[in-house]
């Protein structure tokens, strides 16, 4: 593999998706759990829990929707325009998600609560269903003509496997979001908390191990890259290992390591995808010679260069001050009447 | 309808429902920046109480802000594939800068912002404050650099043919800094700084004029006014750019604007007026000379008219003159009210003005729908090309996505953003019908420290 401009932005753009999956994952899964109680303190301490980060969060996603955009305009324009309707469901879900953290709280009626609250808790799965679908999708393969046009239908992208990943993605965040909910919280909450944690492991655990099988067996090009080249398995071994470091840290009350460890859980995961759809960004199905790679879909070497010294100069000042921020908002959460 | 109007129609409509927020975000960014500053340079808690009072109107601006923002990035790709694939080398780069300059800078210091009161010190508080406005500032930066682009497009050249052609960068800050992004930078910035004062102003003359919360609404009328007065004032001067800007980038633009078909020496400035497109002239009131005068400090220079251009290459006439002189007209009206306000307060008689105190709770809507109009003026006098000069609107729309599909999208949007703009409509009478707190005249947590200096 050598390492050219192409490349590089193949791995930056991985990068921004994994942030975004490691930092939004976890108020994704918030969210998917926020129904699981009925208390309204409660719902207000775990909406709280990730009020000061969810939009920052969010931002990962913008700006590697952006970078997309400008370092494949090609897969951007084909991939969005293709997955239209799924794209636009993404977009009424996320809106109803952002609006109602902020909408919820703002009214004691109980009616108005709850309508926020299932607003924000279906908004969540929602999106990370349909997050999920869409890697899925990728990893799948889409039909492709030979003007780089999506040529399948909504219909067709909800086959069987892309679901499946649909359905793993929110097994994943819930289980991350429990986790980190367990951080942050104390009393009953936390120890609620910690029994819906060991649930979703179970629940990812189980979606894991089938999508696994189902790669292996249906889509042997996803597994293609690992095989080919063995010292590769040692990601897919360090998958494995930070999924079974999860019970085992929550087992010695280590929370935050348990955390870090679904974070692992998230990268290695996401690295194994890359591994296996490299060089191809979409890949197409039934013809492969029609798929986008970092090649054909690319902007030009110059844009490239100069969108590298721009991610240079800001991503590691982003990375700073986000640091800084989770930092100041440390600890456990304690309503006060800046909170939501 | 076909596929093209209902994607315009889309976009506008998406885009104009968002843009009533941003221009809050940097306008009420400015505005919290202004009583932060003074709360720590006086000391007066009044300003402190000011402070924490727009903040919570400033998060809400800023929540729907975001969600509307993400339709945005997302519609290029969508609806508008082929304009994506054609300008991804050089649109696509501004919209990541966005990303990693603006919003991430925003969204970050807003934490601190919204929840920091207690956790941090004044002065890292008052540097998260002011991180959030210029974070909002540089979103604006960027956003006009890639519309400006469309308008002016420069530091590119066209790679391939047919399909296959697409602008690429050459020279990228030749691209940034393209003919009229500096003239219309100002000008959207300056709209902003009026939405956020004006918004400002009107709670708080409707608080006077309620009899509630005198002491805060004056110190707050103190700070709005002046902006107020500031930003419509220097709107003149911004505007009076982007105009002479036009005449050499986009004459047809300007054409369309004054409703001016042949091209004429002493051109006139339409003052009042209505065009009409069949005997393709304009009925009104006019200015002699005054066209030639402000595009080219001379009365006799000539301006280009509509006649020089082919008539597939005219923008929609009626619609672009309505759109920018009724940006124009509010914008004088504004600064009217703007300096009657800051006279009646300066002498301290504006409490007694019940008249203008009302006018001054409706002039909310002033700015709001000017940055509207303007954007309908840039974007409609840009027409027929999606890409001044390089790419026709219908060539950009995506080659797979169906007319039916866009209608039910379409249909979803209006459904959403009506329920949204209720509920935000319903929050902010809220929030303003509850008022200031008075807990928040006495600072707490660390910002109750006094500052170490």
């Amino acid at each position: 593999m050598h390492l050219d401009l192409n490349t590089i932005w193949f791995i930056l753009v991985g990068v921004l998706l994994t942030g975004y999956a490691v930092l939004d994952g976890f108020d994704l899964g918030i969210g998917a759990l926020h129904l699981f109680t009925n208390k309204d303190e409660e719902r207000r301490v775990m909406l709280n829990s990730i009020g000061p980060v969810w939009d920052g969060n969010e931002v990962w996603l913008v700006t590697g929707g952006g970078a997309l955009f400008a370092a494949f305009p090609n897969v951007y324009a084909t991939a969005f325009s293709g997955f239209y309707l799924a794209l636009m469901l993404l977009l009424a879900a996320l809106i109803f998600r952002a609006v109602a953290i902020e909408f919820r709280s703002k009214r004691p009626e109980r009616w108005w609560r709850q309508m926020w609250d299932v607003s924000f808790s279906v908004g969540s799965i929602v999106s990370s269903l349909l997050i999920g679908t869409a890697l899925g999708n990728i990893a799948w393969g889409v039909p492709v003509d030979a003007n780089g046009e999506f040529a399948g239908t909504f219909l067709s992208l909800l086959s069987p496997y892309p679901l499946l990943v649909g359905v793993t993605t929110v097994a994943l965040f819930m289980m991350h979001g429990a986790i980190y909910g367990v951080m942050k919280t104390e009393g009953e909450l936390h120890d609620k908390l910690r029994g819906w944690a060991m649930g979703c492991i179970i629940f990812f655990v189980i979606c894991a191990v089938t999508l696994t099988m189902a790669t292996l067996l249906y889509v042997p090009h996803m597994a293609a890259r690992v095989r080919e080249n063995p010292w590769l398995f040692s990601v897919a071994l360090a998958n494995m290992l930070a999924i079974a470091n999860i019970p085992r840290e929550f087992h010695h009350g280590n929370d935050g390591r348990a955390f870090l460890s679904s974070c692992a859980t998230i990268v290695t995961l996401m690295a194994l995808f890359a591994l296996n759809i490299f060089p191809n960004l979409i890949y197409s199905l039934p013809n492969p010679e029609n798929s986008l790679n970092i090649y054909n879909a690319a902007s030009s070497p110059k844009t490239l260069g100069i969108m590298l010294v721009i991610a240079c100069i800001g991503v590691p000042v982003v990375i700073a001050y986000t640091v800084c921020i989770y930092w100041i908002f440390r600890g456990k959460v304690k309503l006060d009447r800046m909170s939501y | 309808m076909d596929v093209l109007t209902l994607s315009r129609i889309q976009f506008g409509a998406t885009v104009a429902f968002h843009y009533i927020y941003p221009p809050l975000s940097i306008g009420l960014g400015i505005m919290l920046v202004l009583m932060e500053g003074a709360w720590l340079r006086t000391g007066n808690t009044l300003y402190h109480q000011m402070a924490r009072f727009w903040t919570k109107v400033f998060a809400l601006t800023f929540a729907i802000g975001v969600a509307t923002g993400i339709v945005m990035e997302f519609e290029f790709g969508t609806n508008w594939a082929t304009y994506s694939r054609f300008v991804g080398d050089v649109f696509g780069s501004a919209l990541a800068a966005e990303g990693i300059f603006a919003f991430f800078l925003e969204s970050g210091f807003l934490a601190v912002l919204l929840f920091g009161w207690d956790k941090v010190g004044r002065k890292l508080h008052f540097f998260s404050t002011c991180m959030v406005a210029l974070g909002a500032h540089f979103s604006a930066v960027w956003i006009v650099v890639a519309n400006s682009w469309m308008q002016t497009p420069a530091g590119y050249h066209i790679v391939g043919e047919g399909m296959h052609a697409r602008a690429e960068i050459t020279d990228f800050w030749q691209l940034v800094f393209n003919p009229s992004m500096l003239d219309r930078l100002f000008h959207t910035i300056c709209g902003a700084w009026c939405t956020g004062a004006f918004l400002v102003v009107s709670v708080s003359a409707w608080y006077l004029l309620k009899g509630k919360h005198l002491e805060f609404a004056r110190k707050s009328l103190k700070v709005g006014l002046t902006m107020a007065l500031v930003s419509t004032l220097l709107q003149t001067v911004t505007g009076h750019k982007s105009a002479q800007g036009l005449e050499k980038n986009q004459p047809a633009k300007l054409a369309a604007f004054e409703g001016l078909y042949e091209t004429t020496s002493n051109a006139p400035l339409v003052l009042v007026g209505w065009p009409d497109e069949k005997n393709e002239k304009v009925i009104g009131l006019f200015a002699p000379g005054m066209l030639s005068f402000l595009t080219h400090n001379d009365f006799h220079t000539p301006v280009i008219g509509l006649n020089e251009f082919k008539p597939e290459d005219r923008p929609p006439v009626t619609p672009s003159f309505l759109f920018f002189h009724a940006m124009v007209g509010i914008g004088f009206t504004l600064i009217a009210v703007a300096s009657l306000g800051f006279l009646y307060f300066r002498k301290g008689t504006l409490h007694e003005r019940r008249w203008l105190l009302w006018i001054l709770v409706f002039s909310v809507l002033g700015p709001q729908l000017a940055n509207q109009l303007g954007w309908f003026a840039a974007e409609v006098g840009r027409q027929p090309w999606i890409v001044y000069g390089l790419m026709r609107t219908p060539a950009g729309l995506s080659a797979v996505v169906k007319a039916n599909v866009v209608l039910t999208s379409l249909i979803m949007f209006t459904f959403i953003y009506f329920l949204l703009f209720a509920v935000f409509i319903y929050l902010l009478n809220d929030k303003i019908q509850h008022g200031p707190d008075d807990a928040d005249l006495i600072p707490s947590g660390k910002l109750a420290l006094p500052t170490k200096n």
